[in-house]
């Protein structure tokens, strides 16, 4: 399926280098006393999901640096020209630094930073910058954590079909589809995955209704790239099994929830704050892992069997020494056709603009 | 289509559809007393965090459903003192309510984010629901019956009772009305706490029985699409009923047909057809005339008592 208008401006505008940045600045800027950092989240910070983990390590970020950073946020901020208007009043109010932490905030991000040359700005999940050197990129490789619920899932699945309760068709989530789809396939080859679009980030009402319609349709295992615990609590009336998002949302779902991808931004917030205060700061585009403790699982169920786990932990173990990659070829497209030969690995550039499905996923 | 499927379809859509319909009939009675009150959204919000919290601090969801309508209510005499007492201007107070109830809600609920509650589940004993026949019958919570029974009350009373026709003639004609010695005031400011109870009784059926938990704006705009239906409806409780399952219907097969990798087409235009089914049963509606421009005629209209 194909979401033009989206994709057609990623393609476009996906000329993205990944070299590492060396460390040693040109020049040497001054180091501040103290830092003010603000956080524009899209949703609100109960949601127990995305905008909780940041706020989560928002906090960690304070107890961390003490009296050197004082941070506040905006929570429930629409991806547009809201955003615009909320990053130029943060800046306006004296922050030395804005994080904006969705998707859609990349374009106002880009503007108010060319507005605003001595504050410095860093995006979550975006792709440029728009040549801004005071506006860093920053996101995580959830897609490693996607592959360590495909392969529970394909291991602990009667039915070979999971199903995936989706936000937006952005590269963001197709990548995270067939991360999952790729790892469950070589559990089983057979493994199919069904996604539902819910359009919205958040709508727990929707996310639950999607999962019920994809449990009474022969899927046995849920996985979302949605915000609320909802598919989770639908997934654990019916008796499917299930996974949290973005943060650990076992006591929503005792006996479904199987691990979860955590997502932990505190390394990453205290980091670039200190090098604000140190004086180092320049602007980056990162994009950490496992390995980095950006990502991480939650405990896995008690009830979960011991080869599973065993299994699920090799996956995790791998990823973090490097030696195992989802996206190694051969991959299939939903055609058939091979898209990545032998033992080829998708680059890093190429996974964040991805527009297109493995086999075995239906969407 | 296997029975067991299409039961779980309808199960779904019923329970979609209670909640607009339970807030959708209490603003239905709130306009028909001439008062238009848009803060159905914020009072489902309170409803619903008012809700989960009594039900998790007592185990009690039913204590929980009723204290759900009791804060709502409250919320809506803020409203009604504003609106009727001090004639503050209705559209503007019933999106402040909006806003109010997003917020306060978020308030009251930030110790409650992340726990899990007893649920309003069906209450019909478990041998009952064996088959999926039966499922469809007696498997519901106990608000999905209710909404039903609601529909019903709603229109004996607008329609039977001595009560509900002074409601009406309110609505329609507040002077005379007054005129004819009918309390204008009192009879609103009734309808809206009852506006704000039902209001709240919906929204507990999200933190209660959809998603049982509480999460800020938990309703995601559900309070909008009732107001909406009231229109769909053309203040009428029995096309409220249709309006109101229609939607829940359209809402799910929009799922459905994405979990049955139903692709023809992309998926933003399913998502649409909730809201193009809206817009092309009001137009049909309205083209029909009879019953079309049904509002109450004091809709949104302040009321001072004169001599």
């Amino acid at each position: 399926m194909f979401e033009l208008s989206r994709r057609k401006l990623l393609a476009a505008g996906a000329a993205i280098g990944f070299a590492a940045t060396s460390v040693a600045p040109a020049f040497a800027q001054d180091g501040k006393e103290t830092v003010k950092a603000a956080f524009v989240y899209v949703g609100p910070v109960g949601d127990y999901g995305w905008t909780y983990a940041h706020d989560q390590a928002r906090q960690c970020l304070e107890k961390n640096l003490g009296d050197k950073v004082e941070t506040s946020y905006v929570e429930n901020v629409a991806e547009g020209p809201d955003a615009e208007r909320v990053i130029r009043q943060l800046a306006q109010d004296g922050n030395d630094i804005v994080f904006t932490t969705s998707f859609g905030f990349m374009n106002p991000t880009i503007k108010v930073a060319k507005q605003f040359p001595d504050v410095k700005f860093e995006h979550a999940t975006g792709y440029t910058t728009g040549g801004n050197e005071n506006m860093g990129l920053y996101n995580s490789k959830f897609y490693q954590g996607r592959a360590v619920l495909g392969t529970i899932a394909a291991k602990m699945s009667k039915s070979g079909k999971a199903g995936y309760v989706a936000s937006f068709p952005i590269p963001e989530v197709v990548m995270g589809i067939n991360a999952f789809q790729l790892a469950a396939q070589k559990v089983n080859p057979d493994f199919k995955t069904q996604v539902v679009w819910v359009n919205s980030w958040y709508d727990p009402a929707k996310e639950a209704d999607a999962t019920r319609a994809l449990l009474s349709q022969g899927a046995d295992v849920i996985t979302q790239h949605t915000d609320s615990p909802a598919p989770l609590q639908a997934a654990e009336e019916a008796g499917a099994i299930a996974f949290g998002q973005a943060w650990n949302m076992e006591s929503f779902a005792p006996n479904a929830h199987m691990t979860a991808i955590v997502d932990q931004w505190c390394p990453y917030y205290t980091g670039r704050v200190q090098a604000l205060l140190d004086g180092t700061w320049e602007a980056e585009n990162v994009w950490l892992g496992m390995k980095e403790g950006e990502v991480e699982m939650a405990p896995f169920n008690a009830k979960m069997p011991e080869d599973v786990k065993e299994a699920a932990q090799k996956i995790v173990d791998e990823t973090k020494a490097g030696t195992y990659e989802v996206f190694t070829g051969p991959i299939k497209d939903q055609s058939g056709e091979v898209k990545v030969p032998e033992g080829e690995v998708v680059p890093e550039g190429d996974l964040l603009k991805m527009d297109w499905y493995v086999e075995g996923v239906q969407s | 289509m296997s029975l067991d499927l299409l039961v779980a379809i309808l199960m779904t859509v019923a329970g979609a559809a209670t909640p607009l319909l339970i807030a959708g009939l209490g603003e239905l009675v709130v306009e028909k007393s001439g008062v238009l009150n848009l803060g159905v959204e914020g009072m489902m919000l309170i409803g619903a965090v008012t809700g989960f919290a009594v039900a998790t601090s007592t185990g009690l969801p039913v204590l929980g459903a009723l204290a759900a309508m009791g804060a709502a209510a409250l919320a809506a005499a803020i409203f009604a003192v504003l609106v009727l007492t001090l004639m503050a201007n209705q559209v503007a107070t019933g999106l402040a309510l909006t806003i109010f109830g997003t917020g306060v809600s978020a308030l009251i609920g930030a110790p409650f984010v992340g726990i899990t509650t007893p649920t309003l589940g069906p209450i019909f004993p478990e041998a009952l629901t064996a088959s999926p026949l039966l499922r469809l019958v007696f498997g519901h919570s106990p608000l999905v019956y209710f909404g039903l029974f609601l529909t019903f009350a709603v229109w004996w009373f607008l329609n039977r009772a001595r009560a509900g026709l002074i409601l009406r003639a309110v609505g329609e004609s507040d002077t005379a009305a007054h005129a004819i010695g009918y309390p204008v005031l009192k009879v609103r400011y009734l309808a809206v706490l009852f506006g704000g109870a039902m209001a709240g009784l919906a929204g507990s059926y999200y933190s209660l029985v959809l998603t049982p938990m509480w999460a800020e704006r938990l309703t995601a705009g559900r309070g909008w699409i009732a107001i909406a239906l009231v229109v769909f409806a053309s203040w009428k409780p029995g096309r409220m009923l249709a309006g109101a399952y229609l939607f829940g219907l359209v809402m799910t097969m929009e799922l459905q047909a994405k979990a049955a990798g139903f692709n023809m087409f992309a998926p933003e235009v399913l998502a649409a057809l909730p809201y193009v089914a809206t817009i092309a049963v009001l137009a049909i509606i309205s083209a029909a005339k009879r019953g079309g421009a049904n509002a109450p005629a004091c809709l949104g209209k302040s009321f001072r008592a004169t001599a």
